[in-house]
């Protein structure tokens, strides 16, 4: 379970998330909405430690974020953020194997580079896995990274707007994928998402936030309404059912 | 098992240092590699400091055309002798030993490195880039302060502060080589120890805290060992601005491996090369008409401009 508790994060002068206090549980996958500015990737990069705590805690599990060992928080949380920038010139394969890290400190085993082949073909990368990264368009390079996270075998994944750039078929082809990582292998799943639509069709929890604060969670069916929509992102949009799912018209 | 390519720039290397020894040696043999001997270690000790630091300097700011020099090392070397000219008179500072000389130069390098990783300690992001502009401010504020002491300074002395601000490479102090070869021993050990977060470093600051590594930590022990192979390399032959980024870049070229356990000693090797065989072409091809720094300058700054110029979109 990831415990947030108490926190609160500023900017200068300028408060970004007011006193969150929010428990996911373990298992599924939960996504956080929001309109633009609402505190989410921040919140996220605090429970990755990516932006240092400053005021309350974070848990996952028993281990406190900014407290606990850093390679142990590697082999229990793996992060995808929303800019990856690599500056060596790597093959998907060198990339994939990276997420092997935490567990093997850069010796790889042979039972590593069978996961890596493994995952490998579970992505459909096998015809990219010797190209270089910079000759991949932003799906594919995408799809590389969350490979990379998958090797790492981590109980709980954090994605920060993973669905950016990306087409329909990437976009669905990856939240199949995570969909899948959550109910086979019981993986917490925690994911910032733009689209609404693809919150209600994917996730099995939201958490909505506005103006630093979490202001509803609970499941898409009983959440999503035009009245969340009119209060939360100041827009009156329908919201029809279709198949059981609720569905926001654009 | 050593990679191949490895082993080849190490043969090219033992040429090179074979060829250097022993090309026009002309009666008393002792007599003469006395005086190559040292000079080839020098050489040897100066190549493997500025490629070593350079790689690593480049993996932390991951920025493939900066060297340490943008962090105002060579600046902050003049400052110093202007300094010591300054107050000792140039005679003065000229007969201050070599070992003082040096201990003055690594202290004040490190010193200021410190300073700079200070800045580090902030917020996790930006601190690479407010680093590096730290490091040009200061270098504008050593350089303006060199050049007031400069005009303070009586014009003869002034010949003392040049004859330093220039890399020279034909004349090492044998208790200099023995100080530096034992520090940079030991910054080769810890940099070779290092090897395998470097390359996770360089996948960026996510990616590097995703996968476990202590990346504040990695940071400063990188930098500081950055600064004492760049006080090393300043303390024995002076500021080579340019040499480091030439060498890395013919590397990264050449070998197209981003692997520190490959890039590191390719890097120092080609680097050692490069110092040796240019010396020797000076030396008994051209007899030492130009100094080696200012070919070296002239090629390394047409190579920056090329990578500069390569990176803009057509």
């Amino acid at each position: 379970m990831i415990c947030v508790k108490n926190v609160s994060f500023a900017i200068g002068q300028q408060a970004i998330l007011d006193d969150i206090n929010v428990d996911i549980p373990k298992g599924g996958v939960v996504a956080l909405i929001g309109p633009n500015g609402a505190g989410k990737s921040t919140l996220l990069s605090l429970i990755s430690r990516l932006t240092p705590v400053q005021t309350g805690q974070v848990f996952v599990d028993e281990l406190r974020i900014g407290k606990c060992d850093n390679t142990a928080l590697a082999r229990r949380l793996a992060i995808l953020p929303q800019h990856n920038s690599f500056s060596s010139r790597l093959t998907v394969r060198d990339l994939i194997g990276f997420g092997r890290f935490p567990h093997n400190r850069g010796r790889p085993t042979a039972q590593d580079h069978s996961m890596i082949s493994d995952a490998i073909d579970l992505f459909h990368l096998g015809p990219l896995a010797h190209r270089f990264l910079e000759s991949l368009s932003g799906g594919q390079r995408q799809k590389a990274c969350v490979a990379m996270t998958y090797v790492q075998d981590t109980d709980y994944l954090l994605l920060d707007e993973p669905l950016n750039n990306l087409d329909i078929a990437a976009a669905r082809g990856l939240m199949q994928v995570l969909r899948r990582m959550a109910q086979r292998d019981q993986k917490t799943i925690v994911i910032v998402l733009h689209d609404i639509n693809f919150a209600a069709a994917y996730a099995d929890h939201l958490i909505v936030m506005k103006a630093g604060r979490i202001i509803a969670q609970g499941a898409p069916h009983d959440l999503i309404s035009q009245k969340l929509l009119h209060d939360v992102f100041e827009t009156d949009a329908p919201v029809h059912l279709v198949e059981g799912v609720p569905v926001v018209l654009p | 098992m050593v990679d191949k390519r490895v082993l080849g720039l190490m043969a090219l290397l033992v040429g090179c240092a074979a060829l250097y020894l022993l090309l026009g040696t002309r009666g008393n043999w002792e007599f003469a590699l006395s005086l190559r001997v040292p000079r080839l270690i020098g050489l040897i000790l100066v190549g493997v400091s500025v490629a070593v630091s350079t790689v690593l300097f480049q993996t932390i700011t991951r920025n493939q055309i900066l060297t340490p020099s943008i962090m105002g090392f060579d600046a902050l070397y003049i400052l110093i002798v202007s300094i010591g000219v300054f107050v000792l008179g140039g005679v003065g500072f000229a007969t201050l030993s070599d070992v003082m000389r040096f201990g003055i130069n690594l202290v004040a390098l490190v010193g200021v490195a410190v300073i700079l990783f200070g800045t580090l300690l902030g917020q996790a992001r930006q601190d690479i880039m407010r680093m590096i502009l730290t490091g040009i401010i200061l270098g504008l504020f050593f350089r303006s302060l060199s050049s007031l002491l400069m005009r303070l300074t009586d014009p003869n002395e002034y010949t003392y502060v040049q004859a330093y601000s220039y890399a020279r490479f034909n004349r090492f102090e044998d208790s200099l080589l023995t100080i530096s070869a034992l520090l940079l021993g030991l910054c080769l050990i810890a940099v070779w120890r290092l090897r395998l977060h470097l390359d996770v470093m360089a996948l960026g600051y996510e990616a590097a805290v995703n996968l476990g590594l202590n990346m504040r930590r990695d940071q400063i022990i990188g930098l500081c060992l950055v600064a004492v192979m760049v006080a090393v390399a300043t303390a024995l032959v002076g500021p080579v601005a340019f040499l480091g980024l030439l060498v890395v870049s013919l590397t990264r070229s050449l070998i197209a491996d981003d692997r520190h356990a490959i890039l590191l000693p390719c890097s120092a090797l080609v680097s050692c090369v490069v110092l040796v065989s240019g010396q020797t072409l000076l030396e008994r091809v051209l007899g030492l008409v130009t100094p080696l720094t200012v070919i070296i300058d002239l090629v390394g700054g047409t190579v920056f401009l090329w990578l500069i110029y390569r990176k803009i979109p057509a």
